[in-house]
């Protein structure tokens, strides 16, 4: 945190920079309702895909779960601003929502992170789906129709802030100890746990964090579209949240980023098309993995401390 | 005792199915090692293919499953050839994701060019139901039961006897060893492929005719109680894929009748998670010890 700390000063100045030119361009009109609605979604799923990439890509375990979790979170949210209709409520749900899928996230990472590959992906998957028929079944939650008219609380500014938050948490995640822990438990578990690492602990940690993001990402969801049903979170949620991750690249925040934003442009330019929107989309996932298993940034990552250092180095040469 | 019998009769004709899906998956799990999330569709594809077939052209009971087993054979060698064998060297994981694109893409592609809709599945068979002391067994049960235990056998006998299947054995064992003797690899796979989804596309038009409706999302829940089923009979043993089936069948109805339903989809993925923990290596499966 220390060593890094004059970049995370960096980069917050560039988030608050962004903040009030998305709001001037809103107040002057350049961003209608209709691109706003588009931001938000990007900013949601840049949440989800991010934690996803950190479960994912740096610890190495292949999760299939995480639309339940996003689940979780947006029946906290709209449970919750059902009878607390305040800012502040929004955000004690946000905060319960994500106390309960780190609960969740603990009862189904203990056993089955000591599954490998593609079992854990099946198990995570089959727990997600656990998850959604509970949901289906209880009454407070609705039953199959779902919960409508949720209380508007997270616009646009929220979603934005929630979007630094966690990739702030997320990255200076992985760039500390712990980051190094788990990065070296995805390349390999024996050697890892050779060097004294708690291999176990680790992924859970991973598991857990990416858990509480999803479940952020689902109370702003539930918030902003006001209408949420079980079906919303199956397993075809999970699979859209991994073709973000797998398009922009296994183990890149900054191409989890891209991938959101050309997916969320590309959405919107597609409305009209309905299904064959996916059909593009699932052509395009085969082709990826056929071509570029690495997705389009591979591991690269935009860093400002690497420019920092490019130009330190080009002053001492001048010297 | 007569529900009980009842419940079994049910369970059966349920699990005949999930157990001829859950034969394509552990065959192709047995032989390279991936799990063909597109296996569920190509199930969809064969009901989608009988209601086809039935209504346009007429066909009989018996060619239209046929001709549904030739149109899972031929998808599921297409898929093969063209998602999965550029990927046969590569990580596990891409070739899982690879898989749930496919899966993705013909759920989709199904939907964008038919409509999303749930269709009735023409009746060309009329349902005539037996009592046996008690104990109501319809035709179409039975039909299911008989067409699936032949397959079963077929199978069997082309994996046991034939030269075709000593070499799919041959290949899940070692195969770079079955190479050098002589067998084409590309071949065996192809042909595994072949049989697994002809098994596939049998199951989708015995579930038309069993529940009456077909749409192009049905194949994924089944697809993946199968991979349960497969997972409980051991991954990679054929037997256990058939008794896997019917374990699965038998626990979901169970489920059903004592008025748990709604959970009965919560049940199967509840057992899938606590096999996998443990006893990964199935009823029949073999146990590997892992080596550094």
């Amino acid at each position: 945190m220390k060593t890094n700390f004059k970049y995370n000063i960096i980069w917050f100045i560039i988030m608050v920079a962004g903040f009030y030119l998305m709001n001037t361009l809103i107040l002057v009109g350049v961003i209608n309702t209709f691109i706003e609605n588009m931001l938000v979604t990007i900013g949601i799923n840049i949440i989800l895909a991010t934690g996803l990439n950190l479960i994912i890509g740096f610890a190495g375990q292949f999760s299939l779960g995480h639309a339940g979790f996003m689940a979780i979170g947006a029946y906290a949210t709209a449970i919750i601003t059902q009878t607390a209709t305040t800012p502040v409520g929004f955000y004690l749900s946000v905060f319960a929502g994500i106390v309960v899928s780190i609960i969740a996230a603990l009862i189904v990472g203990i056993p089955t992170l000591r599954l490998r590959g593609d079992y854990l992906a099946i198990a995570t998957m089959g727990a997600a789906e656990i998850i959604r028929i509970i949901i289906n079944n209880m009454k407070i939650t609705g039953g199959a129709a779902g919960i409508f008219n949720i209380p508007q609380l997270a616009s646009w500014p929220t979603v934005y802030i929630m979007v630094c938050v966690t990739t702030i948490i997320i990255v200076n995640f992985i760039h500390s100890r712990g980051g190094r822990a788990v990065t070296s438990v995805r390349e390999d578990e024996i050697a890892a746990e050779a060097m004294g690492i708690n291999i176990f602990k680790w992924k859970l940690a991973a598991f857990v964090l990416g858990a509480a993001t999803a479940a952020v990402a689902g109370s702003l969801h539930a918030s902003f579209l006001q209408t949420i049903s079980p079906n919303d979170f199956g397993i075809m949620e999970s699979i859209s949240i991994l073709i973000i991750v797998v398009l922009g690249g296994v183990g890149s925040i900054t191409g989890t980023f891209v991938a959101a934003i050309v997916l969320g442009v590309l959405d919107t330019v597609l409305q009209d098309f309905g299904a064959l929107r996916m059909v593009i989309y699932a052509v395009a996932l085969v082709l990826i993995m056929i071509f570029k298993p690495s997705g389009i940034l591979g591991t690269w990552e935009f860093s400002i401390k690497r420019i920092f250092n490019r130009f330190k180095r080009k002053e001492r040469v001048e010297q | 005792m007569q529900t009980v019998f009842q419940q079994i009769i049910n369970g059966l004709s349920l699990g005949s199915i999930y157990a001829l899906l859950a034969l394509g998956y552990t065959m192709v799990y047995g032989i390279i090692k991936l799990i063909n999330f597109a296996h569920g569709d190509i199930y969809m594809l064969g009901a989608f293919w009988g209601y086809y077939v039935i209504n346009v052209w007429h066909f009989n009971f018996i060619s239209a499953l046929l001709s549904a087993m030739l149109v899972g054979a031929a998808s599921g060698v297409i898929i093969e050839y063209f998602a999965y064998r550029p990927l046969r060297h590569s990580p596990r994981i891409t070739a899982l994701i690879t898989a749930i694109g496919v899966s993705f893409f013909l759920e989709n592609g199904m939907s964008y060019l038919f409509s999303s809709n749930t269709r009735d599945f023409p009746q060309i068979i009329k349902q005539v139901n037996y009592n046996l002391g008690g104990v109501l067994i319809s035709n179409i049960q039975i039909l299911i039961l008989v067409t699936a235990c032949i397959l079963m056998v077929l199978l069997q006998l082309i994996i046991k006897k034939t030269k075709m299947g000593r070499a799919m054995r041959a290949v899940s064992v070692d195969p770079d060893a079955a190479e050098l003797v002589g067998i084409n690899i590309n071949w065996t796979i192809s042909f595994t492929f072949a049989l697994g989804s002809a098994l596939a596309g049998a199951a989708g038009v015995l579930i038309g005719l069993y529940y009456n409706s077909i749409d192009p999302l049905m194949g994924m829940t089944p697809g993946i109680k199968a991979f349960v089923a497969a997972v409980l009979g051991g991954i990679g043993s054929v037997p256990g894929a058939s008794v896997g089936g019917f374990l699965i069948g038998i626990l979901e109805t169970f489920f059903q009748s004592i008025g748990l339903s709604a959970y009965k989809d919560a049940v199967v993925y509840f057992v899938l998670i606590v096999i996998l923990l443990i006893m990964p290596a199935g009823i029949f499966g073999k146990n590997t010890k892992e080596k550094v």
